[in-house]
This record gives C-alpha cells, sequence and structure tokens, in this order.
C-alpha cells in the first residue's frame, strides 16, 4: 500500500468532509502535495483535479513540490516584520530564484513562509534545517545560503 | 403564496421564495449583475446587484436576498449607483485596458457596466493583473489578466457540462481561475464545448482564431480554398448581424463566401445527410449483428472527447461514422480533389462551425490522411461575421445564391442535425426506409424534439421495438450513462450533444443568445423542414449519386477508409 492510499483507507470514499485533513495528513506524511497524489485523492473522493488543487492553493499551508536539500524557513510573524523580514524574504527569492512554497531545479533549496517561531528577541530569524539564524539582513541572507550550498556538497 | 413589496416607492406582487431581482425583472426594473447565474444557486460574489433596503438603509444582494413581506427597496439610490460605480472602478483597477485589441471589443459586460455607471475616469489605480495567457489548447483561448473573476465560466463547465476542469486557485488577490497544476487547458479534461466562453462577460475565454491561415491561403494562387458551413449557421447568424432572429440566411451566406474568395462553397448538412446513410447502416448492422448496444452518435467532439476521457467503456457503442465536418472533409480531398484534378495538399479546406471543440476535432491525429488534415481550418459563428467584414463583404446589400453542385445539395433531415434531437430524428427516417421500404408516413418524432435536457420514446419500425433518448448538456448525459452502467438496458440508439439545445446552442454561437433566440433558432430548421420537400438523406439525389459514382454502398470499403473511425482512452488530468 502506498503512503497515499494508506491515509486514504481510514477515511470513507466519495464526499468532500475529509478534503482538507486527507490532504493535511498527506503533506505531513510527504512533505508536499505530489501530483500523483492530488489525483489520487480525487479518485478516492471522486472530487475533479481542479476543485482540490483549488481548495489546496486557497491554504497558505499546503506546497506542491517537495522540500530542497536544505530548507529555508523564513520568519514572517511580527516582530521579524517590523524589523524587515520581507525585504529579507524577497533578496532571498531573487537570489535562489524562487518563490516562498517552491524549490529551486537543482533541489537543493526550498523556502516556506512561516508564522512566529518564537524567537522574536532574535528578529528578522530565519531556520534552516532546522538552525536558527538571527538579525539577518538582506546582505547577510545570501552568505547564509550559499554556506549551505558549498556544505551540501 | 403571494404578497406585496414596495420597490422605488412602487408596490409590487411577489410570490414566496422568489429573489428580490425576480421580482424586478418580472417588472421591467433592470439592475446590473455579474456572478448571477439564471437557475444555480446564487453565490452573492460580485455584489454588482446590490439594492437598498430602505427601512434598514443596509445594501443588499438582489440576486440572492429572498423578497419577503413588508420590504421596500430602492434600486437606484445615489448610495446604490455609488457602489456598483466603485465595483466598476475596482474592476477596472487591475485590468489589462486592452480593449481595442480584444475580441470582446465593443461586446463585453465589462465595457457596457462601465457604460451604463458613468465611469469617466480612473479614480482607483491598482497593480494590473499578470497571467500567462493560456495557447495549449487547440479551441481555447484563456487569458486570466482580463478576468473578472465572476465564476460563471467554473459553473458552467462544472454543473452544466459536467467536466470541470478549471476552478479558482489561489485566495485573495492572487485568485485566478485556472486548470490544476497550473497546466494548459489541452493536458485537462476540457471537452473544448465552449460554453465558458459563451458565460465570460469578457475576453478572458475566446476561442483559438485561424484567420490568418486562411487568408493566406486564399492568397495563395497554388491552393484551391474550400468552404463549408455547419446545418445550424444560417438560422443562427442573424444575432450576428442584427437581424431578427431564426431567419434563414441560407442564400446570402452563399454569396458572402463567394465575395471572400472561396472557390467551392460545400453545405456541410450534405455530409450530414451522408452521415445519416452510414450511420442508420450502422444501427441496423448491430442489431441484426448482435453488435454494441446501445450505439450512441459521434458527431459531436465534445462528446468524443468527453467519452475518451470519462466513459471509456463506451467507446465501443460511439458510431463509428466520423461526424458531418469531417465527412465533408475527406470527401472533399478525395472524390472532390480527383474530379478536380487537384492533389489534396493543393486544397485548403476551411469549415465554418457553431463550435469551438471543431476546432480540436479538425487537428485530431484520426482526421488526418498521410499527415494531411481533412479540414485545414474552422470559423466560429462569430468568427465568421468578422471574417466577412475584413473582407468588406456588405450582407444587407448582396443577392441570394446557390451553394455549389454536386456536394452541395441537402435534405432537410440533414439541416436538422443543428438541433437537439435532429440526427435521431433523421436517422430514424433513413432506418425506417432501410428496414420496411417504405417511407414513413409521418416523418416528424416530437416527442424528440426542442430544449428539454433529456428526450426518450420507443419507436416501433415493423415489428421492431427501438428505445431512442436524446440528450443534450453534459451533465445529462453523464446522468444517462450512469444509468446504463447500473443496468438500464431499454435504450438501443442515443444521440448526444455536449452543448444545451444541440448545435444551435453551440460554443461558437454569438454571445449572449437569449432562449428566445434560441428557439426560434430551432423553429428556423423545423420549418425548413417543413416546407421542403426531400425530408430524408437517402433521397438526396447528390447523395445517392455519390454512392453510385464513387463510395458504393453504405459500410462499403471506400466508407471505411474514408468516412469511418476509431477512438481511444484519453488520459487527462481529471
Ligand atoms: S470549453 Fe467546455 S469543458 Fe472546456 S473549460 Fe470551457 S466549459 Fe469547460
Ligand atoms: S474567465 Fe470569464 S467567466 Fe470565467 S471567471 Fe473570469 S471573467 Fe468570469
Ligand atoms: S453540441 Fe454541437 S456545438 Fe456543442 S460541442 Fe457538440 S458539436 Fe459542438
Ligand atoms: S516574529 Fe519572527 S520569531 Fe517571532
Ligand atoms: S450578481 Fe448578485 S452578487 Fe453578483
Amino acid at each position: 500500500m502506498t503512503l497515499v492510499q494508506h491515509v486514504l483507507h481510514k477515511y470513507p470514499a466519495v464526499g468532500r468532509d475529509n478534503l482538507i485533513p486527507i490532504l493535511q495528513e498527506i503533506q505531513t506524511a510527504e512533505g508536499y502535495l505530489s501530483k500523483k497524489s492530488i489525483l489520487e485523492v480525487g479518485r478516492y473522493l471522486d472530487i475533479p483535479a481542479s476543485k482540490i488543487f483549488g481548495v489546496a492553493t486557497f491554504y497558505n499551508q499546503f506546497r506542491f513540490e517537495p522540500f530542497g536539500v536544505n530548507h529555508v524557513q523564513v520568519c514572517r510573524g511580527t516582530a521579524c516584520h517590523v524589523l524587515g523580514s520581507s525585504t529579507v524574504l524577497q533578496e532571498l527569492e531573487k537570489h535562489l530564484k524562487v518563490k516562498a512554497g517552491q524549490t529551486t531545479r537543482d533541489g537543493q533549496f526550498s523556502i516556506e513562509v512561516v508564522a512566529c517561531i518564537g524567537a522574536c528577541g532574535l528578529a528578522p530569524v530565519i531556520c534552516v534545517n532546522g538552525e536558527f539564524h538571527a538579525k539577518v539582513t538582506a546582505q547577510s541572507i545570501k552568505e547564509i545560503v550559499d554556506q549551505y550550498k558549498n556544505r551540501g556538497e | 403564496m403571494d404578497f406585496t413589496i414596495n420597490i422605488n416607492n412602487k408596490s409590487l406582487v411577489a410570490s414566496r421564495g422568489e429573489t428580490i431581482l425576480e421580482v424586478m425583472n418580472r417588472n421591467g426594473i433592470r439592475v446590473p449583475t455579474l456572478c448571477h447565474i439564471k437557475n444555480a444557486l446564487p453565490t452573492g460574489a460580485c455584489r454588482m446587484c446590490v439594492v437598498e433596503d430602505n427601512k434598514t438603509g443596509k445594501l443588499i444582494t438582489s440576486c440572492s436576498f429572498p423578497a419577503e413581506p413588508g420590504m421596500s427597496i430602492l434600486t437606484h439610490s445615489p448610495r446604490v449607483v455609488e457602489s456598483r460605480k466603485t465595483i466598476i472602478e475596482l474592476l477596472l483597477s487591475n485590468h489589462p485596458d486592452d480593449c481595442l485589441y480584444c475580441v470582446r471589443n465593443k461586446n463585453c459586460e465589462l465595457q457596457d457596466l462601465s457604460e451604463e455607471l458613468h465611469v469617466t475616469e480612473r479614480r482607483i489605480r491598482g497593480v494590473k493583473n499578470r497571467a500567462n495567457l493560456d495557447l495549449s489548447s487547440a479551441s481555447i483561448v484563456r487569458d486570466p489578466e482580463k478576468c473578472i473573476l465572476c465564476g460563471r465560466c467554473v459553473y458552467v463547465c462544472e454543473e452544466v457540462m459536467g467536466v470541470a476542469c478549471i476552478d479558482f486557485i489561489n485566495r485573495g488577490n492572487k485568485s485566478i481561475i485556472g486548470t490544476a497544476f497550473h497546466q494548459g487547458l489541452n493536458t485537462s479534461s476540457c471537452i473544448n464545448c465552449g460554453q465558458c466562453v459563451m458565460v465570460c462577460p469578457t475576453g478572458a475565454l475566446t476561442e483559438k482564431n485561424h484567420f490568418a491561415q486562411i487568408q493566406e491561403a486564399l492568397n495563395n494562387p497554388t491552393k484551391r480554398v474550400v468552404v463549408q458551413y455547419a446545418p445550424s449557421i444560417t438560422v443562427s447568424m442573424a444575432e450576428e448581424l442584427g437581424i431578427e432572429p431564426g431567419i434563414d440566411i441560407n442564400g446570402i451566406l452563399n454569396a458572402a463566401l463567394r465575395k471572400v474568395g472561396f472557390d467551392h462553397i460545400f453545405d456541410s448538412s450534405f455530409s450530414a445527410d451522408l452521415t445519416i446513410m452510414e450511420e442508420s447502416a450502422e444501427l441496423i448492422h448491430r442489431i441484426q449483428n448482435g453488435g454494441v448496444l446501445p450505439m450512441i452518435t459521434s458527431c459531436c467532439p465534445g462528446w468524443v472527447k468527453y467519452a475518451e476521457e470519462f466513459a471509456p467503456e463506451f467507446l465501443p457503442n460511439l458510431s463509428s461514422c466520423k461526424s458531418p465536418q469531417q465527412m465533408m472533409g475527406a470527401i472533399i480531398k478525395s472524390h472532390f480533389a480527383t474530379q478536380e484534378n487537384l492533389k489534396p495538399e493543393e486544397i485548403f479546406s476551411v469549415s465554418i462551425m457553431p463550435c469551438t471543440a471543431k476546432k480540436f476535432e479538425a487537428q485530431r491525429e484520426e482526421m488526418t490522411r498521410e499527415g494531411i488534415s481533412d479540414v485545414d481550418a474552422v470559423l466560429t459563428t462569430r468568427e465568421l461575421t468578422k471574417f466577412l467584414k475584413l473582407f468588406g463583404v456588405d450582407m444587407f446589400n448582396i443577392k441570394p445564391e446557390l451553394v455549389d453542385s454536386p456536394l452541395g445539395f441537402r435534405s432537410t433531415a440533414g439541416k436538422l442535425f443543428g438541433a437537439s434531437g435532429g440526427v435521431m430524428e433523421a436517422a430514424i427516417r433513413t432506418a425506417y426506409h432501410s428496414i420496411t421500404g417504405k417511407e414513413m408516413v409521418e416523418f416528424q418524432v416530437p416527442a424528440i424534439r426542442g430544449f428539454e435536457g433529456r428526450k426518450e420514446i420507443k419507436i416501433n419500425i415493423n415489428g421492431l421495438e427501438l428505445g431512442v433518448a436524446v440528450v443534450n448538456g453534459m451533465a445529462n448525459a453523464k446522468v444517462l450513462l450512469d444509468e446504463i452502467r447500473e443496468g438500464k438496458n431499454d435504450v438501443q440508439f442515443i444521440e448526444i450533444m455536449a452543448c444545451p439545445g444541440g448545435c444551435i446552442g453551440g460554443g461558437g454561437q454569438h454571445i449572449g443568445t437569449s432562449d428566445e433566440q434560441l428557439k426560434a433558432r430551432m423553429n428556423a430548421l423545423y420549418r425548413i423542414d417543413e416546407t421542403e420537400r426531400i425530408k430524408v438523406s437517402h433521397k438526396n439525389p447528390e447523395i445517392v449519386e455519390l454512392y453510385q459514382d464513387f463510395l458504393g454502398k453504405p459500410l462499403g470499403h471506400k466508407s471505411h477508409e474514408l468516412l469511418h473511425t476509431h477512438y481511444h482512452e484519453r488520459e487527462v488530468v481529471k
């Protein structure tokens, strides 16, 4: 049984009621919602793929690409926002040439936007593969991620 | 239960369950709407239809609010008008403002509303919508930048066509109408019916245009450019020309097409007759030889694609006959080519169709022989009007002319193809004759005429009882197919047309066609059937001649090579 089938069998077939919990479980298990799993959910619940995609893109929590080797979480909580996290995010997106929610072509980096990660004193904060980086600036962000690039190789 | 409500200080009768909008419309009060669709559950999304509740001072959406006893409503108070105007200004604030280059210029609800609400300056400036043009489909072009998110296309695609290949994607100011995974429409389950185009208020949904190819061919001295037009075209152009609906402009159309420079004019109603010869023979063959039943018509490319995607188990039930467009195309590039001493590639074959799906059909692999398409370009009814303008044809000062012959004469049975039930009626007439050797006493079969989404009757031919069903609107077909899946077995022959009402309501027709206009088109076809003499395909002298000179007999060797095909299951995102 595939992971997706495993999740699906916990829920009754056909109907929209359990769509969100199912998508959440699949995302937790696989890290993202693949095209394949969305189609499989659609067949199981008898919901067109466009509808599921519509629902899933409505919520920020779902991503449609697997994480990169290095996963960068950018805090967009209030404290970080006040201290310039939006510029940090912009710079990061420019530098990696992908948007939040996406993964670079080479699979090295993915960006995720998260709510307050409880380190407001260090704002703006980013977290790469679980490691925190404090007081990030539009300049330092590039150096930080580049370190990981070299480390991965 | 009736009661009165007060609208603009006039007392009006309303009944329970009616919306305020319905009461207003019944009484000649017009309030603009955008997201509202007749007979659909209101979403209240656009707020264009707001009116003022005089008692509470609140603005309420008239399309979704039920009329209540004692209500007092103002439809055009300053607040209401200002609020509507703001909505339009907001919609315009991120709109591309491409009107001069837009197919829907002068036929756009957004333009109309901004005129109606007297928007004369740009008060709100927003960031323009940015989204990719989707040119992937052979039939439909999607330009999400022009979309105002009214949601009508989503409704029609899901509820009327049962396809649901597009939906609202993302949220808030990032919302767009799109396909699953943002893929091109060509990889989705879209059946190319064009019904979404018919309801789109703006130029966000249009058809794939073939003008350039046709113009090039017309200017190429080495090409013989021929044209055919579908049965419904001559009775559905009136609205495009602004004349009384239901007028048959047959002769004028012939003359106009000659003025444009087409070398030869064919009538697809002739090949509809040909389809009937083949299809009725196939039906009888299936019945007599234990073939797969029910047999289902296959002249609607919207339905064919639907079957390939959603009902592949019914593909053996599909008649192997090509559609009239494709039969005509095949005959043109074979028999006609030989007669005229031309190679197939020297002919450029255009068809005028009420249908966007025909554009897809024309480029299907099954419809080419040795790499040459039987039909090279397709114009919709809407496009035809523009095309004629491009060539300066004045439709009002032109004398009717006859279609070219041979391969142009039609029976009225072929003409009936334009309306739901028409293929069935034509097939019954010829099948009856093949089985009994006699003509029917009464040709008309009223029970399968009209706009009903599903019509079913039993026909008795010499003791052979035939259950026939006619459905239009893909969603209605879905219900019938489900019943058959569950064991329904009292039908042997089914006609399926994807579009509501059949091709007179096709996705390539005049935008903004009303129910009355549709009815007028249908009646025009019935009138032709009543007044003309040759009412059966097998009596069409040019059909008889074609079989004598070229095809031999229905289902014969030549027919199989040119007029029949098979379809296969199709993998799409669905
Ligand atoms: S053409 Fe028909 S099937 Fe395709 S998106 Fe439009 S309504 Fe849906
Ligand atoms: S594409 Fe057209 S019909 Fe569909 S939501 Fe946009 S404006 Fe409305
Ligand atoms: S019903 Fe007619 S107009 Fe509509 S998709 Fe089918 S062939 Fe085209
Ligand atoms: S807001 Fe960023 S860590 Fe709290
Ligand atoms: S038409 Fe009433 S809310 Fe859109």
